[in-house]
């Protein structure tokens, strides 16, 4: 698989890779689906909806319990892919990748197991202002319950943190500071390199919420030098209710479990449980089994492509995209931070982003509109609201054109 | 019915007006109630402020920020409203409600009637992600009428 990750855009077949996404032959309102809404769920193609079919119809079992056979090959597979992660993460040993439901329950696991018997009342939690919901939420809560308060570090007009203000809001009181890869609202990349190390200076643990990132970037947590990164399985073409939580192992061990129940525990007796080892410590009931198997294949489907050579045909689709929509008259792009990823957030003067969402619908193109699950950003702006065309491995040039075609149309409408 | 015909069922004429020209678009200081309304999934927000006099709704009035249809039904639903009393307002919204979303069982009704040139609403109910825009401003007008001070279209 390393082979490929070094393949060049002039071999990039876009043409092969759209044959690998079954619903991209489907038609909505009769025309021919344009997806430009990954950044929200990203399709699934034939690999990972066979991975899934493969366990229901050969051996399905529950896993880490049974002698049988199909328990012993449901539990490989399931493994398996934990390695898979373990590898598409850089991460040192596989006890450190703890499966979740997704980014949103790995980020609650922390703010709970690792947070909430540590922090006290004046301790600090740092964020940064281009956070989803799922980043500000858990925090909130977990400074609700400890004393402990939130602080903010604000973004540019561009979209990008202002690291001077990230490393004055940094002191001895930051306990934790939790920010993401990629922005899902603007698509910025941030300097995580430089965002940790500074956090580190002040002695703060680091939480980088890699849920946009996953399909976009090479992630390698140890040159990102994080403590923690989470992403989900449904934005990385894997399956939805599966996602990842790496933490170094000498944090996870010192956590307690967040919840008990079976697959937890080494032995329990009504006197004292003994819990079991990493990761599974932090892994309590039956887990999702077909869809880390299916988020296994999902990753072997991104490092066959090459996670570069997906970077370098969504970067040229960004800045096509980009050129394309700032010659729009009326169109504002929202976000162009320096460093960029498949996430085009624009408002039309005088059009309501639900009013654009619903005539792109007429006209095939997917795109979200609303808030982006991140109103601080919004608010940001002064905005209620973008619409978002977000770019996966499988868009084109032509997606983009039917993009700028239709808001043609939106305009035509409300003109 | 083709999908420009249905787009031009959504955004008539009267409806892209009062999306761009929202009538009683303002406050009122001497409002005897009012309600602030979100739609939580969209994060669109529209205050409706009400003066009763008795039973009657002497005037209404609206502000906020939300798409064309929720500024238009808004602003049409100002002028529907304005003189009638609070009985005639419920059944307004009912009428409004039944139609917007195309209530299959009560197809046979005729869900327009007295309703006016809310009829211009009908076809929202081919958008059924649509439907909350346009009944947000109702759901804030009840509350501010019930003096709830809050409604959502959740």
């Amino acid at each position: 698989m390393s082979a490929t990750r070094g393949r060049t855009r002039a071999a990039y077949d876009v043409a092969a890779v759209r044959r690998d996404f079954p619903i991209l032959r489907t038609t909505v309102h009769g025309k021919p689906l344009v997806y430009l809404d990954s950044a929200a769920s990203a399709q699934k193609p034939r690999a990972v909806i066979d991975a899934e079919r493969d366990l229901y119809e050969r051996y399905y079992s529950n896993i880490h319990r049974g002698v049988h056979q199909l328990s012993v090959q449901a539990t490989d597979a399931y493994e398996s892919a934990r390695a898979r992660v373990q590898a598409f993460l850089g991460a040192r040993e596989s006890r450190e990748i703890v499966f979740t439901r997704g980014t949103t329950e790995a980020i609650n696991l922390v703010a709970q197991s690792w947070g909430r018997p540590k922090l006290r009342p004046g301790d600090e939690v740092l964020l940064s202002a281009l956070e989803h919901h799922s980043n500000i939420v858990p925090w909130q809560m977990l400074c609700e319950q400890t004393g402990a308060v939130l602080r903010v570090a604000p973004i540019d007009e561009r979209g990008d943190v202002e690291l001077d203000a990230w490393e004055r809001l940094l002191s001895p009181r930051t306990k934790i500071a939790a920010f993401s890869h990629v922005s899902n609202a603007l698509g910025t990349v941030n300097p995580v390199e430089r965002m940790t190390a500074l956090a580190h200076a002040a002695g703060a643990v680091v939480l980088v919420d890699g849920a946009q990132a996953a399909p976009h970037v090479a992630i390698d947590v140890q040159a990102l030098g994080c403590d923690f990164y989470a992403f989900s399985g449904h934005k990385v073409y894997g399956p939805s209710g599966i996602g990842a939580l790496y933490g170094r192992a000498a944090l996870l061990e010192e956590m307690p479990p967040w919840q008990g129940g079976g697959d937890m525990i080494a032995s329990v007796t009504f006197e004292k449980t003994t819990y079991n080892v990493l990761p599974y410590k932090l892994e309590a009931g039956t887990p999702n089994i077909a869809g880390g198997i299916g988020l296994g294949a999902a990753l072997d489907y991104v490092n066959g492509l090459g996670l570069d050579a997906i970077a370098a045909h969504e970067d040229d689709l960004l800045r096509y995209g980009t050129e394309a929509l700032s010659g729009v008259p009326g169109l504002r792009l929202v976000g162009t931070a320096r460093r960029k990823a498949g996430v085009l957030s624009f408002v039309l003067e005088g059009i309501h982003p639900h009013d654009v969402g619903t005539i792109l619908d007429y006209e095939g193109v997917a795109v979200r509109t609303g808030h982006h699950c991140a109103q601080p950003v919004m608010d940001r702006y002064g905005l209620p609201g973008t619409a978002r065309a977000s770019l996966a491995c499988f868009n084109t040039r032509e997606d983009l054109d039917a993009l700028v075609r239709g808001i043609a149309k939106v305009k035509e409408m409300f003109r | 019915m083709t999908g420009a015909t249905e787009l031009r069922e959504l955004y008539q004429e009267t409806i892209l007006d009062h999306s761009k020209r929202p009538r009683n678009f303002r406050e009122m200081p001497e409002a005897t109630g009012r309600a602030d309304g979100v739609n939580p999934l969209c994060g669109d927000r529209a205050t409706v402020f009400v003066r009763l006099a008795g039973d009657v709704l002497e005037d209404v009035s609206f502000r906020g920020v939300g798409c064309s249809i929720s500024t238009a039904s808004a602003s049409m639903m100002t002028e529907a409203v304005g003189g009638r009393t609070r009985a005639e307002v419920e059944a307004l919204f009912e009428g409004f409600h039944r139609m917007v979303t195309g209530d299959p069982a009560r197809a046979g009704e005729d869900a327009a009637p007295g309703l006016g040139k809310l009829a211009a609403f009908a076809g929202v109910s081919e958008f059924p992600v649509r439907v909350k825009c346009a009944s947000l401003p109702w759901h804030t007008l009840k509350a501010a009428l019930a003096g709830e001070g809050r409604a959502t279209t959740e």
